[in-house]
């Protein structure tokens, strides 16, 4: 069979349309999440402006709108600098694999009902094997850059991972035994079914280990330590600039927002509302689900900021202490606890 | 189709084994082998074992691989990039390699092309994976899946007891 019988068999129109229409949507997700990115840099410094009581960016656009563009065009136009004795290709290829692992793993977030890139039945799975992925990022940056620096936040940062992420799953299998399902639709969908509509209240306990473990998994203040300024200057991506290193951020920014989408499908109900509140304030039913989502999304971030402007940066034995002493024993009785209670009723 | 995706994970899992084996740069090596692990999760996802293939990238490619990496990186083997070949040995390499061949053509013997049991591809994949392999695993191989979870725990305290001896020494 020729290539032209291949492609002109019956039935490829239906093909070229489903992919076409997975490319379309491809492109709508990620066109909005890079303008989120973008623009939670510009939130961010508002909001932690404001908490520590000075005006934040006000210089470029009206209150300082169009900051990010002008942070973007200097990013661009930066000279890239690598440094002679880093090992080139992996020194390339690290922040292409942090920005793939956190992007690739947005494809199987329901942003809204039924409308998510991948509709697969590992979802919850497939975001965990692409954050473990995204360690790779980090490790690797750090060692090819051959700095001290960044050799020392490469290895704090890749320890640091490893452990969070065993609270962070553990943490998301109260979600799994709840619904029964690794599918953020489903997940989303047994969740509106549940009495108290949210899984954040009987997975209180899984729901903090899970926050804690987000903020630690990507690398966020008060867990900053791979690139606590003080001490390593700016850890693992400390010999990157211009481009590449733009890439690590908007990797850091899209892990934040994955977490977001995260905790709002698995503990805040996704796209949903719980039916009491309904109930009491029946136009809320007109308020479309993509709202709820989005607005769920942007409460954790702002949390993300909260903490960041509150809490001082742990010591790094603390932070190990804290991953494997407290939150991965706490999971593991949540799990417990969940499973007898699923077993009685 | 199907199988023009088979021949490119089998052609792509042999050529990192190589690279793997060749390099000599243990890190580059490491880079090879997670290649060669998301291809293997590749042709799990054919057999629509998508459980398996989740879990051979969270388990493989992102705890025991990293640690790898880690212990690597920690003993610096810079200097010793320049070294002929990563492993020595090679009359013992090829006599194990002989062994596996000879399990291997042995096996191929009593392969046979369908399913035999209850679980077909097509039976899978309307149970779904995940759900048809935690039914089996906690059923019918309730004790070999608990001896080896206790083969694993008994790992994990010698692990902690070889460390706590050398920090009282």
């Amino acid at each position: 069979m020729s290539i032209f019988e291949v492609i002109f068999q019956p039935g490829w129109v239906d093909t070229a349309l489903k992919i076409g229409i997975i490319v379309i949507k491809i492109a709508i997700v990620i066109g909005v999440v890079m303008f989120h990115v973008a623009y939670a840099t510009y939130f961010e410094r508002k909001v932690i402006g404001r908490m520590q009581v000075r005006m934040g960016p006000m210089e470029v656009g009206p209150h300082g709108l169009l900051q990010p563009v002008a942070d973007m065009l200097k990013l661009f136009f930066k000279e890239d600098i690598i440094p002679e004795k880093a090992d080139k290709p992996i020194f390339y290829l690290a922040p292409i694999i942090s920005l793939t692992a956190a992007m690739s793993a947005l494809a199987v977030v329901p942003f809204y009902k039924d409308f998510m890139i991948a509709n697969i039945n590992i979802g919850l799975l497939f975001v965990l094997a692409m954050s473990a992925l995204g360690s790779y990022g980090i490790v690797l940056s750090g060692w090819a850059s051959n700095s001290k620096y960044a050799f020392l936040g490469g290895l704090r940062s890749s320890a640091q991972v490893i452990s969070y992420e065993i609270a962070l799953g553990l943490s998301l299998v109260g979600v799994m035994i709840m619904s029964g399902s690794l599918n953020l639709n489903e997940i989303v969908k047994a969740q509106a079914a549940y009495p108290t509509g949210l899984y954040a209240i009987p997975q209180i306990l899984g729901f903090f280990v899970f926050v804690v473990a987000a903020i630690a998994e990507t690398n966020r203040s008060p867990f900053d330590l791979p690139e606590a300024e003080s001490e390593l200057v700016a850890g693992y991506f400390v010999e990157y600039s211009g481009m590449r290193f733009a890439l690590f951020y908007a990797a850091e920014y899209i892990g934040m927002i994955l977490m977001g989408c995260i905790a709002s499908a698995c503990y805040l109900g996704g796209w949903t509302v719980p039916w009491y509140l309904i109930k009491i304030l029946p136009f809320l039913k007109y308020v479309p689900g993509i709202v709820w989502f989005v607005g769920k999304v942007y409460f954790v971030i702002f949390c993300y900021y909260w903490i960041r402007a509150t809490l001082p940066r742990y010591r790094y034995d603390q932070l190990m202490a804290i991953g494997w002493k407290l939150l991965i024993p706490l999971a593991l009785l949540n799990i417990l606890i969940t499973g007898l209670l699923k077993l009685i009723f | 189709m199907v199988e023009l995706f088979f021949i490119y994970f089998a052609i792509m899992i042999v050529f990192c084994s190589v690279m793997v084996v060749i390099g000599k740069n243990p890190v580059h090596s490491v880079l090879w082998m997670l290649v060669m692990f998301f291809h293997v999760a590749g042709v799990y996802l054919m057999l629509n074992a998508e459980f398996l293939a989740a879990t051979q990238i969270i388990v493989y490619a992102g705890a025991i691989l990293v640690l790898f990496l880690f212990v690597i990186m920690l003993l610096n083997l810079r200097d010793e990039i320049v070294s002929e070949h990563s492993v020595d040995g090679w009359p013992a390499g090829l006599a194990i390699a002989l062994g596996f061949l000879i399990v291997s053509v042995l096996s191929l013997v009593g392969f046979t092309v369908k399913a035999t049991g209850p679980w077909s591809i097509e039976e899978v994949s309307r149970v779904t994976h995940t759900k048809a392999l935690g039914g089996v695993l906690y059923t019918e191989y309730l004790l070999p899946f608990e001896v080896a979870s206790l083969i694993l725990l008994v790992a994990i305290v010698g692990a902690v007891v070889l460390a706590k001896k050398r920090l009282k020494s």
